[in-house]
């Protein structure tokens, strides 16, 4: 019972973080379908500004506090001018967007190490952070904790913005048809910029609560960014609950594979459950399904 | 089989005794070739796009589907070709087409073009055809150089009127030579059953009177079915006509009966002669039927 | 009587002079790059830039299979690190149990493990065993993926993010498991090679002679394949798949086959990059890797013949250049050049040679100048690195569009 409740708590826990991860990908894979190598970079830009400003700040919570919104302008900004410096000429090869948007990662990737060095820095946790909260006879990490209730956080704005916000609107018109979204007044350009920004922040945000989780460094996004599109490709395109609902089964399934066999064995066995899945599900587990050709 | 012409056709021109040398295969194998749709059913998310339509085509018919925009014609194009799910029952030839996979379904006989024109833009014209005919080569063949143009293709070639662009590649055609190239692979493909969904789309008065005896003439052979908008091309050509409404069909006979029965008048003509909603609702393009 | 059966080269060869006919410029191009490679290279370079060569040559056997179904066949191809390194630690471990002491346990089980050599290692102290392990296991795992995802028609951007995923999983299977594998340290010190001394400079000769014969022959067979039947349906699937399901084939068939040459060439490069360098390790193969052998293509011109070979030669050998002196600035420029070429030059440097070409066809207005250009598609890609320029800037934006 309680190997079966840690586990449980392990899954969810790791779900949150490719969550977080994938939730920014949701829009800008998902929505605009671009896929942006480069995503997983914007994380690592908002996890140094939590590093930054516990360097400036001194207090852990208060840096912390303020790094959420600020990495999610960071990382924001940084999605906003790549999208229309590059991105913007080649919604038309989505492919090529891959390779273009890997070395700017490249390029991205160097810069951290050219300005904080090589090595993997630590972000301190703060004092309301530290330490676990007992439920069911188990200790469960603050931290773990918070980025689980961070994700949920996310989801439910995001959400929200997507069905309340005059932007929201915008943006779903522009996904389901965008001639006539441009045809009935949506600029479709600054549509794309401002889907572009929203979801490079959430990379952002997802970069500062990963300080929280262990120490970081330049390659910290190169580790999250494939694990993080597994999910929006089992997720199926279009709409958020399918990342939410496949970021918590492949979290679930990779603990459940960790605990039976080794961590390292455990990623080549998810690797064969997506592709058995794809088998029955090719479009993902929600997927809204059109009559064209492609 | 027929002799070949000897002037090489210049410009433009389908030439539909180079269509003989194709078609005129041994007659008995077209023999009993009809399409038989029973109990057609397509439902997208809930939407029903099709609703228990049946639909019989012989051999020597020439078939049109029409009906207003969302009417279902595509649709049952793409359940017949495996492209949708469907229930109910599709038989050509005896052969059960539901749920196989579409390159299946080719190779049973059936051969389909798209809306808009789509062939191999990078690939010449010769080599379009020449994989359209090759859909049965083995392995060994496939991954040799072709040296030889098959003499079906280059009859095919003939009865398109490409004849002169065949070392073009097909992307800088004209929008009409598109889809008599499209024919063309159909041809040499093999199709018994043809469906052709929007065919003279784009095309010159010309080319569309052009494009209908070459159809009629295939039609006598094969089973030819055609979604049309045009209804001046479906009053010159159609054999038979099928009208499609809201997933179902409305009604079906020659042109004459079916321009006569009082129900398509009023889908087509709905929203005009009384300025209110069906043919509105259902999205069609009411002004086609004068 | 049939209809009368014409031969298949275009009715205007004969307009152009013999030495402009495409296959008189791909064979001579073809017997050049022989002669460069077997004649001046071993002459003019020093043992040790040989070896280097001998190592760019690897890499670049990994771009020619990239170029088939990357420029050809349309599929994004980013895990080709998997079966480089498929191929690269098969050979490893052949030499490492080869090298073996009097108990046949290579010396890292000792180290890291219980000195138990695993059963699976066992076969490969056959070398036949391992050359044809070398050549079917990479082929054979790329058509268990390429059937069970083109199958259920998964591709464009879904294809390339599970190829990387592939990539991912299996570095990190590679790095766990170090016991069996040697861990991130991978396998080196490798003495012998099918029995020959690796540290005498003779055989390494050889080796650079074997990469570049194996190189040619691979050129040569993807040269054979573009103009084949089979080529034409390759491109005919990158381009319309529904539309060449509909003329009766199974495009998975199709992509199958070009992901698995590609991938047994991969292989191969591998197998031979491990006694040429020295050692193979789950750097080589990762999502960086991965994604790296993808440059040098890119740059050379991903649908032509010789373009992704001079690409990866060129991309190595500036890496090595440039990285031994400013290790950081190599990044920056690699970063560079994915993003200058990919949203700029589509077609690579092909472009280039394509602009060129389109400038001097302009000053010198000929009769039949524009049908006398080869078709684009098979022969204007397959003929030469400089494909045809009207087509190209025409259709660069229509095709990349359709890769997804």
């Amino acid at each position: 019972m309680d190997a079966l409740f840690s586990q449980l708590f392990a899954g969810l826990s790791l779900g949150s973080v490719l969550l977080l991860a994938a939730l920014g990908l949701a829009l800008t894979f998902g929505q605009m379908g671009v896929i942006n190598m480069a995503h997983g970079e914007f994380m690592m830009a908002g996890a140094y500004t939590a590093f930054v400003l516990q360097a400036l700040i001194g207090d852990a919570g208060v840096s912390l506090l303020v790094a959420l919104p600020l990495g999610f302008l960071v990382g924001g900004l940084l999605g906003l001018l790549l999208e229309v410096t590059l991105i913007s000429r080649m919604y038309r090869r989505p492919l090529d967007t891959l390779l273009v948007t890997f070395g700017v990662a490249l390029v991205l990737q160097q810069l951290a190490r050219d300005v904080f060095g090589a090595p993997n820095v630590d972000v301190r946790a703060p004092a309301w952070l530290q330490g676990a909260v007992p439920v069911l006879g188990m200790n469960l990490p603050r931290t773990r904790l918070f980025i689980l209730a961070l994700a949920v956080t996310c989801v439910v704005v995001l959400a929200l913005v997507l069905k309340l916000t005059p932007l929201g609107r915008r943006i779903r018109a522009t996904v389901q048809n965008r001639d006539l979204a441009e045809a009935s007044g949506v600029s479709t350009r600054a549509t794309d910029r401002l889907t572009f920004f929203v979801g490079s922040g959430v990379a952002g945000v997802a970069g500062v609560a990963l300080t929280l989780l262990g120490s970081i460094g330049p390659t910290l996004g190169t580790s999250y960014v494939v694990d993080a599109f597994l999910v929006v490709v089992v997720g199926g395109i279009g709409q958020l609950k399918g990342a939410v609902v496949a970021a918590f089964s492949l979290g679930l399934l990779q603990a459940t594979f960790e605990y039976s066999t080794t961590a390292s064995l455990a990623k080549v066995l998810l690797f064969v459950v997506i592709v058995a899945f794809l088998q029955v599900r090719p479009q993902g587990l929600v997927s809204v399904r059109t009559r064209s050709l492609a | 089989m027929t002799e070949q012409p000897t002037a090489p056709p210049d410009a433009g021109g389908l030439d539909p005794q180079a269509l003989e040398a194709v078609i005129a295969a041994p007659g008995s194998r077209f023999r009993h070739d009809y399409l038989e749709v029973r109990g057609l059913r397509v439902v997208f998310d809930g939407f029903v796009a099709v609703d228990g339509v049946d639909l019989t085509v012989t051999q020597g018919d020439l078939r049109f589907l029409i009906g207003p925009n969302g009417a279902g014609k595509t649709t049952i194009v793409d359940a017949i070709t495996g492209l949708a799910p469907a229930t109910g029952s599709v038989q050509f030839g005896r052969v059960d087409l539901l749920g196989r996979p579409s390159h299946r379904i080719v190779r049973a006989g059936v051969g389909r073009t798209f809306q808009t024109a789509s062939v191999f833009d990078e690939l010449t014209v010769l080599q379009n055809l020449d994989i359209a005919a090759g859909a049965g080569r083995g392995p060994l063949t496939l991954l040799r150089r072709r040296h030889v143009v098959p003499p079906e293709v280059e009859a095919a070639l003939e009865t398109v009127g490409l004849a002169h662009v065949r070392d073009l590649p097909a992307g800088v055609l004209a929008h009409g030579q598109k889809q008599w190239l499209e024919i063309g692979m159909l041809l040499v493909q093999d199709a018994r059953l043809l469906l052709l969904d929007e065919p003279v789309a784009g095309m010159s008065q010309a080319e569309r009177e052009e494009t209908g005896l070459l159809l009629q003439r295939i039609g006598e052979q094969r089973t030819v079915v055609v979604v049309e908008h045009d209804m001046e091309f479906l009053r010159a050509f159609a054999a038979s006509v099928t009208v499609l409404h809201q997933g179902r069909v409305l009604s079906e006979g020659t042109v004459a009966q079916v321009q006569a029965d009082p129900r398509v008048v009023e889908v087509y003509l709905g929203s005009g002669a009384h300025g209110r909603g069906r043919a509105a609702r259902a999205g069609g393009p009411s002004t086609e039927v004068e | 009587m049939s209809a009368p059966a014409t031969t298949a080269p275009a009715p205007n060869a004969a307009a152009r002079p013999w030495w402009r006919h495409p296959r008189v410029r791909v064979w001579g191009g073809f017997a050049l790059a022989a002669a460069v490679l077997l004649g001046v290279a071993p002459v003019v370079l020093s043992d040790f830039r040989l070896n280097l060569l001998a190592k760019f040559l690897c890499l670049a056997m990994v771009a020619v299979g990239i170029g088939l179904a990357w420029g050809r066949g349309g599929m994004l191809v980013l895990g080709q690190g998997v079966f480089f390194g498929l191929g690269g630690y098969l050979m490893a471990m052949h030499m490492k149990l080869a090298d073996a002491g009097p108990g046949g346990v290579p010396d890292f089980m000792l180290l890291y493990g219980d000195g138990v050599v695993p059963a699976w290692w066992e076969p490969l102290r056959d070398p036949v065993v391992t050359v044809l392990a070398i050549l079917l296991v990479p082929a054979g795992v790329a058509t268990l993926l390429g059937l069970a995802v083109f199958r259920r028609r998964v591709r464009g951007a879904y294809f390339a993010i599970l190829s990387q995923a592939l990539a991912a999983a299996f570095a990190i299977l590679l790095v766990g498991q170090q016991k069996v594998t040697g861990g991130t340290n991978g396998l080196n010190g490798f003495r012998s090679f099918f029995g020959y001394d690796l540290a005498d400079p003779v055989n390494k000769r050889m080796l650079y002679y074997v990469a570049a014969g194996v190189l040619l022959v691979m050129v040569a067979v993807v040269r054979l394949l573009m103009v084949s039947r089979f080529g034409e349906l390759l491109v005919a699937v990158r381009d319309q798949e529904n539309r060449v399901r509909f003329l009766g084939y199974d495009p998975a068939n199709v992509k199958v086959v070009a992901y698995a040459v590609a991938a047994c060439f991969a292989g191969v490069g591998g197998a031979l990059f491990a006694p040429v360098v020295g050692i193979v390790s789950p750097a080589d193969v990762g999502v960086i890797p991965s994604i790296g052998f993808l440059v040098g293509v890119a740059i050379g011109g991903r649908a032509t013949l010789l373009g992704p070979v001079l690409g990866a030669i060129a991309v190595s050998w500036a890496q090595t250049g440039l990285s031994e002196q400013f290790p950081s600035f190599w990044t920056y420029f690699q970063g560079a050049l994915f993003i200058l070429v990919v949203a700029f030059l589509p077609n690579g440097f092909a472009t280039l040679g394509g602009l060129w070409r389109r400038r001097r066809g302009a000053a010198v207005p000929g009769p039949g100048d524009a049908p006398a250009d080869p078709p684009a598609g098979t022969s204007a890609h397959a003929d030469d690195p400089g494909p045809d320029p009207a087509q190209d800037a025409a259709t660069a934006a229509r095709t990349a569009g359709r890769h997804a």
